[in-house]
């Protein structure tokens, strides 16, 4: 692992330069055309470079209530969901990881019957009960059809970190006098704690951008904000105001990721995958 | 300081007998070794003690208490595993501290019997140190202080030196020797290797497919084991084939004088106890190999049938390649059935064998 890797001298890597290229061209260059325009005031055609730079676009979009009240709802979205899943998934995946019982395994691959499917598809299905059921337009729905979608992440990884926990750990403090739910408190959780601890943030970043679910089983009462950004994207003639909230999106993710950095530290995400 | 009694304790895992029918009784402050290859029932043996495994039949009880239906928190054992099995997201001292902890120990407490067994292992202001910033010896060693700060009556050791090096594990096994001695603690240590049970135990079981083969002192296993398997894992030994007949066991290089009834036979004879001699014309055999280990010399002696002996010899001066030698046997065995049927401490001088071909070796 110490290795490093080198490339010995005058050679070319020409794959690593064609994938450097190709991902500045599909990330970075949108981001930075994105980014530009939400600093941008003027910008028309032909120039390369805006005409003018400012933050007027970012004091219209700010002030306006709904863009509060939808980063609110998101946020609590996200926070309900990914607790809710927390709650539900970390007990099923630690079954699943140490315990066996009749249809474990259809069990388990049925996690992943969420994302094998079309997913509009899905969620059109799902809206057609929620309609009987009165979930349609309410927190408590979009919460539902948001949990659906996370149950992948907080199944899998959690049960990739569970059974990458040394065994004889867990003996060994059954040895010293641990009972097996101090076992679970004080060694298993521990141990998978940084694996799980990615499972919960990718849950929750996810959850906050989800867009598909939040609009089809919340609209048109429950807006948060991705399905505002894409409300102004194709109703406002404005360029500017998509970019302010797209940059705006952007900073949950950004927090959550340092935040994981810190936390986590490297190796964990590609241990969550059973790197 | 406790005395454990297994009786008749069989481990069935689906049709495998792991364990079958194993009895022992070790006494206070005694260190018994299981010995055995890999798949003999020895881990699964220690595991049931421990708790982790629960024997299909049979009892335990450590004394005189039944310990067999109690879960492995509520047994007076302490377990030293062989990947240590040290928490890593703790440091040295929670590590140690854990058990204590559990049993609501005061704080000052808990502090003084950690650093006291920290002393006893050697790793004094180790404390605070994570566990993968130790070396595989001091991770052990942490290992063997976190069983033995809650002073358990018996303490059980899985191949604990297995994944170190040679000098370490020798250095280790001395050590933990010694801990065990000064406190009087009865000790059970799985290994399946067999210089660390002969130096370490005071009785050695020798396991083979669950069953125990013999159980005894280790000069006692060493110089008389019971059955040709305890023979050949213990130490060096040739095991030929032969057959008794008219008061002689034949083989097709030699013959040797033996008083027991006809019919086929291994015989056992170490290499110390195996003596060359150079022939004069054509010996019972040829020097095929010599190894200069510089305390001795070890001496690989092919028959004419093809199979090789090992002699130890003070010297390998004497001995070269091709030379046509004969064998001298000091003490040997004989077995037959699966046990010793004749021993002979000092062996009568063998005679070369006639042109006829008697029997197969097998060493």
């Amino acid at each position: 692992m110490a290795e490093t890797l080198t490339i010995p001298r005058g050679r070319i890597d020409f794959p690593g330069i064609g994938f450097a290229i190709v991902l500045s061209a599909v990330i970075i260059f949108p981001l930075i055309v994105v980014g530009t325009w939400a600093f941008t005031e003027v910008w028309r055609y032909p120039n390369v470079v805006p005409q003018q730079f400012g933050l007027r676009f970012w004091n219209q979009t700010l002030s306006r209530a709904d863009v509060w009240s939808a980063l609110t709802l998101s946020l609590q979205l996200s926070t309900v969901v990914t607790l809710l899943s927390a709650a539900i998934c970390l007990p099923a995946a630690y079954a699943f990881a140490r315990m066996t019982f009749p249809g474990r395994n259809v069990l388990f691959f049925s996690f992943l019957a969420g994302h094998a499917f079309p997913k509009f598809g899905l969620l059109v299905a799902i809206a057609a009960i929620f309609l009987q059921l009165n979930l349609i337009g309410t927190f408590w729905g979009v919460v539902l059809i948001q949990l659906v979608g996370t149950l992948l992440f907080m199944i899998w990884i959690p049960v990739a970190a569970f059974q990458s926990v040394d065994r004889r750990m867990e003996e060994a403090a059954r040895d010293v006098g641990a009972s097996p739910l101090r076992v679970f408190w004080s060694i298993t959780l521990p141990q998978a704690g940084p694996t799980i601890a990615a499972a919960v943030l990718l849950s929750f970043v996810g959850t906050f951008y989800e867009t598909e679910g939040a609009w089809l089983i919340g609209a048109p009462g429950i807006r948060t904000m991705p399905v505002l950004m894409i409300t102004f994207i194709n109703n406002q003639m404005v360029i500017q105001y998509g970019a302010v909230l797209s940059v705006l999106l952007w900073v949950p993710s950004f927090i959550a990721l340092l935040f994981a950095r810190r936390i986590i530290g490297g190796g964990a995400f590609a241990r969550g995958f059973g790197g | 300081m406790a005395r454990l009694d297994i009786a008749n304790v069989t481990k069935l895992f689906g049709a495998t007998r792991a364990v079958d029918d194993f009895s022992i009784t070790v006494t206070d402050g005694e260190l018994v070794c299981l010995l055995g290859p890999s798949g003999s029932g020895k881990s699964t043996l220690l595991r049931m003690i421990g708790g982790f495994e629960k024997p299909t039949y049979g009892s335990m009880t450590i004394d005189g208490e039944e310990v067999i239906h109690l879960p492995p928190e509520k047994r007076p054992t302490g377990m030293v595993f062989q990947s240590h099995a040290l928490w890593s997201h703790m440091n040295v001292f929670k590590n140690i501290a854990f058990g204590l902890k559990l049993r609501r120990l005061p704080k000052a407490e808990i502090t003084q019997r950690v650093e006291a067994v920290l002393d006893l292992v050697g790793l004094k202001g180790f404390g605070e140190r994570l566990t993968h910033q130790l070396s595989g010896g001091q991770q052990q060693r942490v290992a063997l202080a976190r069983s033995l700060v809650l002073e358990p009556k018996i303490l059980l050791l899985d191949e604990p030196f297995a994944s170190l090096d040679q000098h370490l594990r020798e250095r280790l096994r001395e050590e933990v020797r010694d801990i065990q001695q000064r406190l009087k603690i009865t000790t059970l240590f799985v290994t399946h290797a067999q210089d660390e049970a002969l130096s370490v135990a005071d009785r050695i079981v020798v396991l083979r497919d669950g069953r125990t083969e013999q159980i005894a002192k280790p000069a006692e296993v060493y110089r008389t084991p019971a059955t040709p398997f305890v023979a050949g894992f213990i130490g060096q030994m040739n095991l030929i084939s032969g057959v008794v007949s008219e008061g002689e066991f034949g083989h097709s290089a030699f013959n040797v004088p033996v008083a027991v009834a006809d019919g086929p036979a291994t015989l056992a004879v170490r290499p110390e106890a195996l003596t060359l001699k150079p022939a004069s014309g054509v010996g019972m055999g040829h020097v095929h190999r010599v190894t200069d280990y510089g305390t001795h010399a070890m001496i690989d002696v092919e028959l004419p049938d093809g199979e090789r002996l090992k002699s130890m010899m003070p010297t390998a001066d004497e001995w070269s390649s091709m030379q046509q030698v004969d064998l001298v046997p000091g003490a040997f065995a004989l077995y037959r059935d699966n046990a010793a049927i004749y021993r002979a401490d000092v062996g009568t001088p063998p005679r070369k064998a006639p042109s006829r071909t008697r029997g197969t070796v097998n060493a």
